[in-house]
């Protein structure tokens, strides 16, 4: 367990971060994961890669999490993680600083759309292994992860900065 | 309506289009990055795109590094959380491999270039880990032997404790091999794998020195291991 832990557990954590945004939810997220983890060793079969499962448990702790918190607050901070900020950029970003922008925008897609930009490109899953993690078609996956490319262009676009594309 | 529908459709993402991101990121089959290659040779606004999306792949790793990692408390708390378990949870040893498998599995081309690299180099290490863990075990063995004469046969660490043994796989042994020899040892895995080398436990009962020197030497001979030596 140790050995797994001390491969996977910066990832699970940045992957469930991204999620829930708040670190003291998110070290406890990666606690509970390698639990249910020991405790279901037995149903891990090995077809799919063992950070797929990881991140797959993430996700589906990380959305009670969420669920969980809106429930009990129901403020302004928990809409924050759940709702897309999509004009935070506008306000925040007044440099034309292609690359910190870029990332502004990236915290400010929506949580559907974070995790599909996160999963393709920082954990680098193949379509099936996002579709595994999310639990939706591979089609599915190649056009949400197109929608959010383009919902990110618009944020950035919102901030003056135009690169090419759509 | 017509126009409308054909609108609709210019504006749909290609496949070809749908599957950059996942091109940028390295984790397309041989096929389908064969396709993007081409489509991007001839295709100067999908290059445009492309080098839009590098950008952003770019950007995401920078960003998911600059998030820092969780502290010691989370460790704590999940091994405090397993300590409390009841004992004996995580049943099955295949387990334990097949996480191994997914773990090489789960490497993209790129990291699985750099860990062959890094594997040489490991390796040379290993040889001299390994020399010094058998140089040690043998003087430890030979010390034992010559102090036993009047002490019963039961091997150390304790009455109780059931033998136990260093094993590394051998380079060639699949998944399935090292799950039938674990079944047919009744052994487990408890703890790994540092420098290659699985501790293993064999049953739940202790045995006499005679029975763990046959045990290791029929360990010894099996195909998918190349290295066992007992340990306390």
């Amino acid at each position: 367990m140790q050995v797994l832990y001390g491969r996977h557990h910066v990832r699970v954590f940045r992957f469930g971060l991204r999620l829930v945004r708040d670190e003291q939810v998110a070290e406890d997220l990666i606690s509970e994961v390698f639990l249910d983890v020991w405790r279901q060793a037995g149903k891990f079969e090995g077809r799919s890669a063992v950070s797929t499962w990881l991140l797959a448990i993430t996700r589906y702790k990380a959305l009670s999490a969420l669920r969980r918190r809106r429930d009990a607050e129901l403020d302004n901070e928990a809409a924050d993680a759940i709702e897309d900020t999509s004009d935070d950029p506008e306000v925040a970003v007044q440099k034309k600083d292609t690359s910190e922008a870029l990332r502004k925008c990236l915290t400010s897609l929506s949580p559907e759309h974070r995790e599909i930009v996160d999963l393709v490109y920082y954990h680098e899953k193949s379509v099936e292994e996002v579709a595994e993690v999310v639990g939706i078609p591979e089609n599915t996956v190649k056009t949400r992860l197109f929608y959010a490319r383009k919902k990110l262009a618009e944020l950035l676009k919102a901030t003056g900065i135009e690169r090419g594309w759509p | 309506m017509m126009a409308t529908s054909k609108k609709m459709r210019q504006q749909e993402p290609s496949e070809i289009e749908m599957l950059l991101p996942w091109h940028a990121a390295g984790t397309l089959n041989a096929r389908d990055a064969r396709r993007v290659d081409e489509a991007l040779a001839r295709d100067a606004a999908l290059a445009r795109q492309y080098a839009v999306i590098r950008e952003e792949y770019a950007e995401t790793i920078l960003l998911n590094e600059s998030l820092g990692a969780p502290s010691a408390r989370a460790m704590q708390k999940l091994f405090r959380a397993i300590d409390a378990e009841p004992a004996g949870r995580p049943s099955a040893s295949f387990n334990f491999f097949a996480w191994i498998a997914g773990f090489f599995a789960s490497l993209s081309p790129r990291t699985l270039a750099w860990s062959a690299s890094l594997g040489a180099l490991a390796l040379l290490l290993q040889a001299g880990v390994i020399g010094a863990v058998l140089m040690k075990n043998q003087a430890a063995t030979y010390q034992a032997a010559s102090l036993s004469t009047d002490e019963p046969t039961t091997r150390a660490p304790g009455p109780e404790a059931p033998p136990r043994a260093l094993v590394r796989f051998a380079p060639e042994a699949r998944v399935g091999d090292i799950t039938a020899l674990l079944d047919n040892y009744q052994a487990s895995i408890i703890g790994g794998a540092k420098g290659g080398l699985f501790r293993l436990q064999f049953g739940n009962k202790p045995m006499t020195e005679d029975e763990v020197s046959s045990l290791i030497s029929k360990l010894q001979n099996e195909n998918s291991v190349s290295l066992a030596v007992p340990t306390p």
